[in-house]
């Protein structure tokens, strides 16, 4: 009897095959507790604030002056100010000019860096790693290294003025050259995601699709024209389209870098959404500009999904 | 023998090419890192210097005067414009922000991951789609309500409340990125653990898991790079107290004369860690900065 037992609990331990642990735990209840937290926590912290603040769109509360009173409403008056002041306009100009250039640059010179890349070599693995450490930076770090070598006195500047002879560049404060300063230190920073995500289309591309081109001695021009680029430009495509969502949203580098000056000239959407929301304290007509800026975004992103379907459906 | 030659030219032509890539990406990194290891006088000498020992003398001042020393009085009688030995503290709350958030993220991204894999969830990529979504928002766009919500809660200055926002923050990428790796994993494992009497709980813990270590230990870098580097909310958040490195950073340069040299000396204390995981990771590095959506 007691030997029995012993077994008995010993086979237990090890495996009963008929009363597994936990078997009262079915599939089905797995399924909700696992699901609940992530959603109870994306609802509270994502969904419901932005809710709250799609109602405050709709009034004229101010964090500072209202803060123990009841917004007003007032219907869609936020959102008349805001497209028809030229301001609104201007900011999402500004976002266009440092969007546009910023992601054509980074993607011909991430996709050229990636063909130079795309063959063996010693110390490849090292290299490209290097690479693609500016991309993992803090984007505050990353606009710091660049503020203290775009300085009057920094780095940058002494080989200006001792190479070419030239007067110091502002390069932070006068309003033709500073937006194309964020254009240069965003390019520095995410150039190595266009590499990234080239080179892993380079390297899917058929070796003999080459191979049948050499036969049939084509050209260089004419392999990159017909091979390279159509296996290549889906994924670009991603990039392209990751990197233009991440752009129109560019706050922090701007913020170090620029602040939004010199003036309004390199003050994009995000910034002027911070300073009506945080400096002027205009609460509800900031949250009417963050949900312009959202329809803007979920367009992007509807292009985004759409390209990945594509995709999908092409592998 | 043209062949040849024409090789050789090729090259020199490449590694030529590959030296400005270089040259352009790691500069700002090498600039950043020769300026810490400078005296004050020379980091704001005119003529720039870049080789230590051969062209000034470099001290580690900037790193004990941040890591060890307390506030000090600089030599020529500036006041610095923030207290240094702030630095250590923020460093502290870093480590402790970054990494509760991230154990929290990839645990419960993980089991939700897993949910959605295996199991039948109805309207699944809407679902999918909903969570991805929440993480494309322009953060300063629900920068306003966080703000209001967190005020009425009690939950600013405090280490619970940013936690918990890293932790929603970065919940999307795990999902998707764990989601992406147990579709690789057979279902046929955790199937035969059942029918060799394991309930779907052991089989997870036992099978599933062990088999999903190394992808969530990526996972879990990437997220714990992105709390680390967060600068927005936590800036906005937490003024007084639970506040991180990138703020200080940011309020060093806003007021008065910038120690540059200490601000170096801080950057590449906080950025080394980004360099190691960047390299723990690089095999990860494609995956995880798509999301996942892109595998090869």
């Amino acid at each position: 009897m007691a030997d029995s037992q012993v077994a008995g609990r010993s086979i237990t331990e090890l495996k009963d095959p008929l009363r597994p642990r936990f078997s009262w735990f079915t599939d089905r209840w797995i399924a909700i507790s696992f699901l609940t937290p992530t959603m109870a926590l994306l609802v509270f912290i994502t969904v419901f604030p932005l809710v709250w603040s799609l109602y405050l769109s709709f009034t004229d509360w101010s964090v500072i002056r209202d803060a123990n009173t009841a917004p007003t409403w007032i219907g869609t008056q936020n959102y008349a100010d805001l497209l028809m002041n030229r301001r609104t306009w201007e900011r999402f100009v500004v976002t266009g000019q440092f969007v546009v250039p910023s992601v054509t640059i980074e993607l011909v010179l991430g996709f050229g860096i990636a063909m130079l890349l795309n063959r063996k070599f010693n110390g490849r693995g090292v290299i490209m790693t290097m690479l693609l450490i500016p991309m993992m930076l803090s984007p505050i770090v990353v606009a710091l290294f660049w503020r203290f070598m775009m300085q009057g006195e920094g780095v940058l500047n002494y080989y200006v003025v001792n190479l070419f002879g030239s007067d110091p560049v502002l390069w932070l404060t006068d309003r033709w050259v500073a937006p194309w300063s964020l254009v240069l230190v965003d390019v520095w920073m995410w150039t190595p995601f266009m590499m990234l995500i080239s080179l892993a289309g380079l390297s899917a591309v058929p070796k003999y699709l080459y191979e049948a081109a050499a036969v049939d001695r084509a050209s260089g021009w004419f392999r990159f024209r017909h091979i390279t680029l159509p296996m290549v430009a889906p994924l670009l495509l991603i990039a392209v389209i990751f990197r233009t969502m991440d752009a129109y949203k560019l706050f922090d580098q701007a913020l170090v870098l620029t602040g939004g000056g010199p003036g309004r000239f390199t003050q994009t959407a995000s910034l002027y959404l911070y300073d009506l929301a945080f400096g002027q304290f205009r609460t509800g007509e900031a949250s009417a500009l963050g949900y312009i800026m959202l329809i803007v975004i979920i367009a992007l992103a509807n292009l985004f999904i759409r390209a990945l379907n594509s995709i999908k459906a092409t592998e | 023998m043209t062949a040849q030659r024409q090789t050789l030219i090729q090259k020199i032509g490449f590694w030529f090419t590959l030296g400005l890539v270089i040259f352009f990406f790691m500069f700002p990194l090498y600039w950043i890192f020769v300026s810490s290891i400078k005296t004050r006088a020379e980091v704001i000498s005119r003529v720039p210097t870049y080789i230590p020992f051969v062209q000034f003398q470099p001290t580690l001042d900037n790193y004990s005067a941040i890591l060890v020393g307390g506030a000090r009085e600089s030599e020529t009688g500036v006041r610095t414009s923030a207290d240094l030995s702030e630095f250590r503290n923020r460093l502290v709350n870093s480590v402790i922000i970054a990494g509760a958030s991230t154990a929290l993220a990839v645990s419960l991204g993980t089991l939700t991951a897993y949910a959605i894999s295996r199991f039948r969830i109805p309207a699944e990529s809407d679902l999918m789609f909903f969570i991805l979504s929440t993480r494309m928002l322009p953060p300063v766009v629900v920068l306003i309500p966080i703000f209001l919500l967190f005020s009425n809660l009690q939950l600013r200055d405090s280490y619970f409340g940013i936690v918990m926002l890293y932790t929603t923050v970065n919940l999307p990428f795990v999902v998707w990125m764990m989601k992406g790796f147990f579709d690789e994993i057979p279902v046929e494992y955790e199937e035969a653990a059942m029918i060799d009497g394991y309930s779907r709980l052991e089989a997870i813990w036992k099978i599933v898991i062990p088999e999903a270590i190394p992808a969530m230990a990526a996972t879990a870098v990437f997220s714990a790079i992105v709390a680390w580097n967060e600068f927005v909310f936590v800036n906005l958040l937490n003024r007084t107290n639970a506040n991180t490195v990138p703020p200080y950073l940011n309020s060093i340069i806003g007021v008065g004369a910038v120690e540059w040299g200490r601000l170096a000396a801080g950057s590449v204390v906080f950025v080394i860690p980004i360099v190691i995981f960047t390299f723990l990771v690089r095999n990860y590095l494609l995956r995880g900065v798509t999301f996942g959506a892109v595998r090869r």
